[in-house]
């Protein structure tokens, strides 16, 4: 208990200490949500993973396409 | 210009979009982070005060470069599962388990050490720090290991058998994978970062003498920089070689793209400085450059390590002709390749049908003769064997600006190294001071050019003999490459911008502080 206490006001106090690092941090975190959110949900399905449910029916379907 | 033409043309743009920028903050990452690591082991070991104020500006910068350079590679995935989903399956594991090590690792080292390293100074003992800022190190280069290994298995793919019912590739030894091409590629991309941030420092840390603020920790820097930066490019130059030797090995049509090289001697020389001829083609009498000067026996002493070996040419492969040890040994001509293939491809075909039926005889059957042709199972794609063509003008630019850049960046490394000994002249030497400032873009330059060697060289394969980018591909809109295509491009350059500008900001800023310990 005490480890854990110690490592969060590690981070805790290092986060509040920063200068450049939240203007990082801000980018960071915009850019997690711009990749993941927007880019990833809007623009980037796995297309196998959404089509098909299992993975013979994904090798099925690939096969199809490497022999068309 | 039909639809799967465009989709996958559109589709490698985007991705070698999102690569190179990509590549932008990778090497810097990979060679500043240990650099910091040294100068904060000579801190602790001198316990001087010089060092400690190197170690601090530098990690400083690694950790602007390494925040908005993070996850920014996480893109090239989505895009292997929605533009190259045929791509993503067919490798199989041999691609997930690397990069599943590199994810979780990453993570798990991201979190931790860079945390100890920017928050833990005065927090933990000097030398936890100390080793957390090597592990930093180590992680990012470990990172790029299961990268470079995944890349290395799509040129020379070993280590795996295909199963025509998972319809991928399952690895059978997971040590085959680090192969010759992945210990090159690794020690080439890795150390060509060490010279990346050689440069990098050298060209701020002149910035800070041309503005004449904080010379003594600006020439401090230099030699750092020149030393790490030169022993960095010496070895770039060695594993380059290694590179060479095993793209002649394995992918002798990048290496003769390499050269624009059609004809190939024993003996081979490498053409310095041409005008490529773009009327030859491989199967006509046209020259291959309309001028040429070329070093004499360098192709053969750089890809045979033998000054008198035949190096074949895009024809000589074509028709299936190589000499090796003054023996003229038939290859197998791309012709025979593409039947080959073909007939690869129709037993796969024959094996699904046989596996609609249930009649596992008959899946037996199919799968071994797939087995039999499997190795050129991805030239059954093609109609012409033109279409078994890297593009030669880029591949044959980008390798002479990667191998003449590094020729520049030693004698760069070994001039300052004289003049950073000789500290008035360096201070005096505003128009070394401007080269140096000018080198840093340069030298990116070169990073990215090597990359675009490597990948335009081995076109149209995503997998080598076995994939072409046109069955790799996800039967997607045009429409909709072409849009993230450009989401992409506006969201990496702000996030340049961003990069850039902090960056130039923090310089500026810290550059008006004392560095310097016995002034403060
Ligand atoms: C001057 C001697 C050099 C030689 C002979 C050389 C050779 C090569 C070769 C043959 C490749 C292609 C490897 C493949 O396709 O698998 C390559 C790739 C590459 N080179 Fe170089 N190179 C040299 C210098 C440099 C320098 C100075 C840099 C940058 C600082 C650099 C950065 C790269 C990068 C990033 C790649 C892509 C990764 C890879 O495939 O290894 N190279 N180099």
């Amino acid at each position: 208990m005490e480890t854990i206490k110690k490592i969060w006001i590690f981070y805790r106090d290092g986060f509040r200490e920063m200068t450049v690092g939240k203007t990082l941090w801000m980018i960071i975190l915009l850019k997690l949500f711009i990749f993941f959110v927007v880019i990833k949900l809007l623009f980037f399905p796995n297309l196998l993973s959404r089509d098909y449910d299992t993975d013979a029916d994904r090798a099925n379907h690939v096969r199809k396409e490497l022999t068309k | 210009m039909n639809d799967l033409t465009t989709v996958v043309d559109w589709s490698r743009w985007q991705f070698a979009l999102t690569a190179i920028y990509h590549w932008l903050f990778v090497p810097l990452t990979l060679g500043l982070s240990v650099l910091v690591a040294i100068m904060e082991s000579l801190y602790l070991k001198t316990k001087s005060e010089k060092w400690l104020q190197a170690t601090k500006f530098w990690m400083r910068l690694f950790g602007i470069n390494f925040a908005i350079g993070v996850a920014t590679g996480i893109i090239l995935e989505f895009e292997f599962g929605t533009n190259w989903s045929n791509y993503s399956w067919f490798v199989g594991d041999i691609f997930g388990a690397p990069l599943a090590i590199e994810g979780i690792l990453a993570f798990f080292m991201e979190s931790t050490f860079v945390a100890v390293m920017f928050f833990g100074w005065n927090k933990v003992s000097p030398r936890f720090h100390l080793a957390s800022t090597w592990l930093t190190a180590i992680g990012a280069s470990i990172s790029a290991l299961w990268i470079l290994v995944a890349n290395a298995w799509m040129q020379y793919p070993v280590g795996m058998e295909f199963d025509p019912a998972q319809m991928r590739n399952v690895m059978d030894n997971f040590w085959d994978l680090f192969s010759g091409i992945a210990v090159n590629k690794f020690f080439h991309a890795v150390f060509s970062g060490w010279a990346l941030a050689g440069v990098f420092v050298i060209g701020v840390s002149c910035w800070f003498l041309w503005k004449k603020r904080n010379q003594e920790f600006a020439l401090l820097s230099i030699k750092s920089g020149a030393w790490f930066g030169l022993a960095g490019l010496l070895l770039t130059m060695y594993t380059g070689d290694g590179s060479a030797v095993e793209v002649t090995k394995h992918q002798p049509m990048k290496l003769a793209a390499m050269e624009g090289l059609y004809h190939g001697t024993e003996g081979q020389g490498f053409t310095a400085f041409a005008i490529l001829n773009p009327e030859k083609d491989w199967n006509n009498d046209e020259d291959e450059y309309i001028f040429e000067i070329a070093i004499p026996k360098m192709l053969s002493i750089l890809g045979r390590h033998d000054a008198n070996a035949f190096i074949p040419g895009v024809t000589d492969i074509i028709e299936g002709r190589d000499i090796i040890n003054g023996d003229t040994v038939n290859t197998v001509s791309y012709a025979e390749r593409i039947e080959r293939g073909k007939l690869a491809q129709a037993a796969l075909r024959n094996y699904d049908i046989a596996m609609e039926n249930g009649d596992s005889a008959a899946m037996n059957v199919a799968k071994a003769d797939l087995q039999k042709n499997f190795q050129y199972f991805g030239y059954g794609y093609f109609d012409d064997v033109k279409e078994a063509i890297p593009p030669i003008g880029v591949t044959f630019w980008t390798f002479r600006i990667m191998c003449y850049l590094g020729g520049y960046f030693l004698l760069f490394f070994v001039v300052i190294l004289f003049l950073v000994y000789r500290t008035r002249l360096m201070e005096r030497a505003t128009w070394i001071q401007w080269i140096a400032m000018a080198s840093v873009p340069l030298m990116w330059v070169c990073s990215e050019a090597g990359w675009a060697v490597a990948e335009v060289g081995r076109q149209p394969w995503t997998v080598q003999d076995l994939l072409p980018t046109k069955a790799a591909i996800s039967e997607i809109p045009a429409s909709s490459v072409i849009i993230t295509f450009w989401l992409f491009a506006l969201v990496f350059t702000v996030l340049l911008v961003a990069e850039v500008s902090i960056m130039c900001r923090q310089i500026s800023k810290e550059s008006k502080k004392n560095l310097s310990p016995n002034k403060a």
